[in-house]
């Protein structure tokens, strides 16, 4: 049982500036991460000796422990990664900084992640070395949008889905991204006609399925709700926090696609939602905003199936009433722009505009938001997701 | 003529896989089955995910097999590829081998659907090494 006064709130966001792929050239990958994470720790009104714990995710090449240095930080208690590529860490990551809280390992605990890939690689591009990369490489399956479009391809077959859903996904965040500053899409408006003559990236997803590549770094500030007290900004508290995996999926979608039938069009998170709302004691009606790992369109209907909004093939249906869209929609979602639209930070940005609803600082606010559901990657693994609450 | 460059990736065999690998290269398509339970199961691991077993003999697949889902791809993620597109990806089934799913293309063919039979060729990619591919029927 978590004791009151330790419950982790989150109490700073932070981001880099945001650009298109190898926009950010006048300084280090690190530098931007490091700036990212000041900005988040200055949120929060804490100075960078608070910092006693950092938390990553997918081989993030800024190591903690250089951090520490760079920062000035002068005692960490507690480091954490978690296992798996893209962002099917990201509210992993946010998860097990809870858990130490919880457990007193630490106190202040920052989750960062910062990619500039114009400096490092290209993502979409082939990773050497790769686990069960001999059963994939050789028969030109390199990038995710490859591996995960038979997941979308296999859900259209089976259920009532069209690509007139797929590109609802788009259009919504595309809309989200026009009310935001900070979108690297923010002032270009998309429509049907130009997303359905758009080029093919692997069949059925298109360009305006598929997220940005962007430069950028984002970073959240986790303490204890003891501690959140004291300060004087707003504090969001995670009311749920939940990462793992199902049988077959480390292997799946990225692997040889081994994955119970039942769970083929699925994102890896039906036990994770079921964990994720008992802990918080909420049920999918009770969520007010989510914000859904973006990579690709198709995965974020499925996900809508997987958290419990709509039954199982009924997506497609869900989201042409209308019910993503922030003016009107009963779950809005993806309010910056997500990860089509804003940027992709594998996540983190996510987190942070969760956390922004629960402020009412979002540019696409909704109306008195009290709770929001943010997930990790979907269809990898792990995934996972949170649940923030307003405090 | 192999299907794609010799610039593309090829198969580096490790301790766990070398038994499948070492069956393309006398053009069997073979996985693995454990022998103590019969389960059957790929990519090739060491321990059997149902019974624990460390044992495993290699059963042959059947010649056709099954479009379980599929991808066309139209951007190259590989500079081997850019010459290829678009090319297809396929998620290949066998009735007669439940648990295995297979990542191969599918070659000479326009159209495709989930539930195709396509039949099972093997890409001589030199050196002795042989790729499993597949082509509509
Ligand atoms: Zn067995």
């Amino acid at each position: 049982m978590t004791s009151a006064t330790k419950k982790p709130c989150i109490v700073g966001i932070g981001e880099s500036e945001f650009t298109r792929w190898g926009g950010i050239t006048d300084c280090s990958q690190f530098q931007v991460t490091a700036e990212a994470i000041l900005a988040a720790v200055r949120d929060a009104n804490l100075d960078p000796e608070d910092i006693d714990g950092f938390a990553s995710f997918s081989n993030d090449s800024n190591e903690a422990m250089l951090m520490q240095v760079a920062l000035g930080v002068p005692v960490v208690r507690w480091t954490s990664m978690v296992w798996g590529g893209g962002g099917g860490g990201s509210t992993g990551a946010v998860a097990q900084a809870c858990a130490a809280i919880e457990a007193g390992h630490a106190e202040t605990i920052v989750v960062y992640r910062g990619l500039c890939q114009g400096q490092t690689r290209r993502f979409g591009k082939f990773g050497q070395g790769r686990t069960h990369g001999n059963f994939v490489s050789p028969f030109g399956f390199f990038a995710p949008a490859q591996m995960l479009a038979p997941l979308i391809q296999r859900f259209m077959h089976d259920y009532p889905i069209t690509e007139l859903h797929l590109a609802e996904i788009a259009l919504s965040g595309r809309a989200n991204a026009n009310r935001n500053p900070r979108a690297v899409m923010g002032g270009r408006e998309l429509n049907l006609d130009q997303y359905l003559s758009s080029r093919w990236i692997a069949e059925p997803l298109r360009l305006y399925d598929c997220c940005l590549e962007t430069d950028g770094a984002a970073a959240v500030v986790i303490t204890t709700r003891e501690r959140a007290r004291d300060l004087p900004g707003p504090v969001v508290e995670v009311l749920a926090s939940a990462h793992g995996s199902g049988p077959g999926w480390g292997t799946g979608p990225l692997g040889s696609h081994n994955m119970p039938d039942e769970d083929y069009c699925s994102t890896n998170n039906k036990q994770n939602a079921r964990t994720l709302f008992a802990k918080a004691g909420l049920t999918p009606g009770d969520i007010d905003v989510a914000q859904f790992y973006d990579h690709f369109s198709g995965l974020v209907l499925m996900a809508l199936e997987d958290f419990g909004f709509c039954g199982q093939g009924e997506s497609g249906a869900f989201v042409e009433e209308g019910n993503i869209r922030w003016e009107g929609g009963k779950l809005p979602i993806n309010t910056s722009g997500g990860q089509l639209s804003e940027a992709y930070v594998h996540g983190v940005n996510l987190i942070n505009e969760g956390v922004r609803q629960l402020r009412g600082q979002s540019t696409s606010q909704v109306k008195d938001a009290q709770t929001c559901l943010v997930t990790g990657g979907l269809g990898v693994a792990p995934s996972g997701g949170l649940i923030l609450g307003r405090v | 003529m192999s299907l794609f460059p010799e610039t593309m990736p090829r198969p580096e065999p490790n301790m766990d896989d070398a038994g499948f690998w070492e069956a393309c290269s006398n053009r069997r398509l073979a996985f693995q089955s454990c022998n103590d339970c019969h389960t059957l199961r790929h990519p090739p691991t060491p321990v059997c995910p149902k019974c624990r077993s460390t044992h495993v003999h290699w059963q042959e697949a059947p010649e056709i097999g099954e479009i379980f889902s599929f991808t066309r791809i139209h951007h190259a993620s590989h500079p081997a590829v850019s010459d290829q597109l678009p090319y297809i990806v396929a998620i290949v089934t066998f009735p007669e081998l439940p648990g295995i799913r297979f990542i191969s293309n599918v070659t000479e063919t326009d159209s495709i659907h989930i539930g195709m039979q396509v039949r099972l060729w093997w890409d001589d990619i030199g050196d002795g090494v042989y790729i499993p591919r597949f082509k509509a029927i």
